[in-house]
């Protein structure tokens, strides 16, 4: 893994990285079905379904597979990065580079943080590692998710690390089929639109949630 | 016009540099930004100073000799131009200039303004050419070449090896100056028999010499002074993959004595 050559490592981190995309459109499904005011009973029937289906859980491995490697490899090469410049330019580089390229490392550091808060709110709960808060069953998703939307501060912490997804989705998408070499004068424009557009949606998407809940819950 | 300017000044590559300051005036708008440094020079040198050493050549913007990281941006504030080809008018009166030498681990400083970029060299030695065996000279247009092919290659072939894609990339990267090279070759028929092997050494060779991974910033690309484009990177990438999962394995030939 770490003799890998650096377009090896990047092209490995691009597939990975596209594999979670996947992964995000099914759970942004999912916790649209929060939006339904009907006490919760669709989204804890798409959760069972997602919690017990086998086909399910052999893809949560892989899924856990996805993440670390494409973390792993992007730790590795944003290491390698560093290294290539070891005395910086007294200016800093004024260059007119694509929007947030320069912040994947960053709001990728935001987006791992949350995924471990969100371990602990969640998964490791359903896994059995960590207690349920009191009067929550062990695998009431439902009501976990109201009590912590209901705090305004949890909400908006919520609300900034999918904005730092979108914003690393943003260059993501478009730089993953540049990595892949899919760049074609035909399809690049189209793949940069809906690449952005995708990163709006994911964004919107799940803030969606917490503000439907502080807001317009019935 | 009068400018002052920050130059980084570093006796040798073991030395320790620091960016010092100058005051140049009178310098004519339509001067070149080298002949505004060859009169700084002379000042210098007239009052006992040490003149700045810098790398320049051709003066015409063809050569690839000249480098200079200036205000933030390699080459200066004008797109596709080299600093040779960049004038003062370019500045305003009054203006702070600072001035810096390309910086990458790969491209060590030699003293002041210069940078060694035999890595570049390096890289091109490692599979930037076509073995073509001598012989008699073959017919002209036997081989078909379609005419967007060519051009494609010659737009790639333009790079003139500078390194400013190194010095502007936020990770001293040198896929665009790689991926200009595996075009221009891999794009005509005589290149393409061994672009597999090419992608595939060239890129070992990156790797060894301590340059960045692309992050597809395109900062490159803006500050080409031959407006290479990356689409270039992906063809290299394309191929490095296609190379990877593709090519036949080497056949291991035994001389039997």
């Amino acid at each position: 893994m770490f003799l890998y050559s650096s377009m090896t490592k990047k092209v490995l981190m691009a597939l990975a990285g596209l594999f979670l995309v996947s992964f995000l459109c099914v759970h942004l499904g999912i916790n649209l079905m929060l939006l339904r005011n009907d006490g919760g009973r669709a989204f804890t029937e798409a959760a069972t379904f997602m919690g017990t289906n086998p086909v399910i859980k052999v893809f949560e491995i892989v899924l856990f597979a996805g993440f670390l490697l494409h973390i792993i490899f992007g730790m590795l090469v944003s290491g390698q990065n560093k290294a290539a410049r070891p005395s910086p330019y007294s200016v800093g580089n004024s260059s007119d580079a694509a929007p947030f390229s320069k912040y994947m490392l960053h709001t990728g550091i935001i987006v791992f943080i949350f995924l471990l808060l969100h371990f602990f709110d969640f998964y490791f709960i359903k896994i059995g590692i960590v207690a349920p808060p009191a009067g929550i069953a062990t695998h009431d998703f439902y009501h976990r998710t109201l009590l912590l939307f209901s705090t305004p501060g949890y909400s908006l912490l919520y609300i900034f690390c999918f904005v730092a997804l979108g914003i690393h989705l943003n260059h993501a998408i478009q730089s993953a089929f540049q990595t892949l070499g899919l760049n074609h004068s035909k399809y690049m424009d189209a793949v940069k639109v809906i690449g952005s557009a995708f990163s709006v949606l994911i964004a919107v998407g799940f803030s969606l949630v917490p503000i439907f809940i502080l807001f317009f819950r019935q | 016009m009068n400018f002052k300017l920050k130059i980084w000044r570093q006796k040798k590559a073991a030395a320790k540099g620091e960016m010092v300051t100058y005051a140049v005036s009178e310098i004519s708008s339509d001067s070149s930004f080298f002949e505004m440094l060859d009169a700084l020079n002379q000042q210098l040198i007239t009052t006992g100073g040490e003149p700045v050493a810098f790398d320049h050549d051709c003066r015409e913007g063809i050569c690839g000799t000249c480098s200079l990281y200036i205000n933030g941006r390699p080459h200066g504030p004008l797109k596709g131009v080299t600093t040779c080809q960049l004038h003062m008018r370019s500045f305003k009166d009054g203006d702070t200039i600072h001035i810096e030498p390309w910086r990458a681990k790969a491209f060590p400083i030699i003293r002041d303004l210069i940078v060694d970029r035999s890595s570049l060299d390096k890289i091109i030695q490692a599979g930037g050419y076509v073995s073509v065996n001598t012989g008699g000279v073959p017919d002209a247009n036997t081989i078909p070449v379609p005419k967007e092919k060519s051009e494609a290659a010659m737009d790639a072939a333009a790079c003139i090896g500078c390194g400013a894609c190194v010095a502007a990339c936020s990770n001293a990267a040198a896929m665009l100056f790689i991926g200009a090279k595996v075009s221009h070759l891999a794009l005509l028929p005589q290149g393409k028999v061994e672009a597999a092997k090419r992608v595939q050494k060239m890129v070992a060779c990156m790797d060894e010499l301590g340059f960045g991974n692309c992050s597809n910033t395109y900062a490159c690309e803006a500050e080409c002074p031959k407006g290479i484009s990356v689409t270039n990177i992906a063809r290299m990438n394309r191929q490095f993959i296609g190379a990877k999962l593709f090519s036949e394995r080497e056949k291991i030939v035994r001389v039997s004595l």
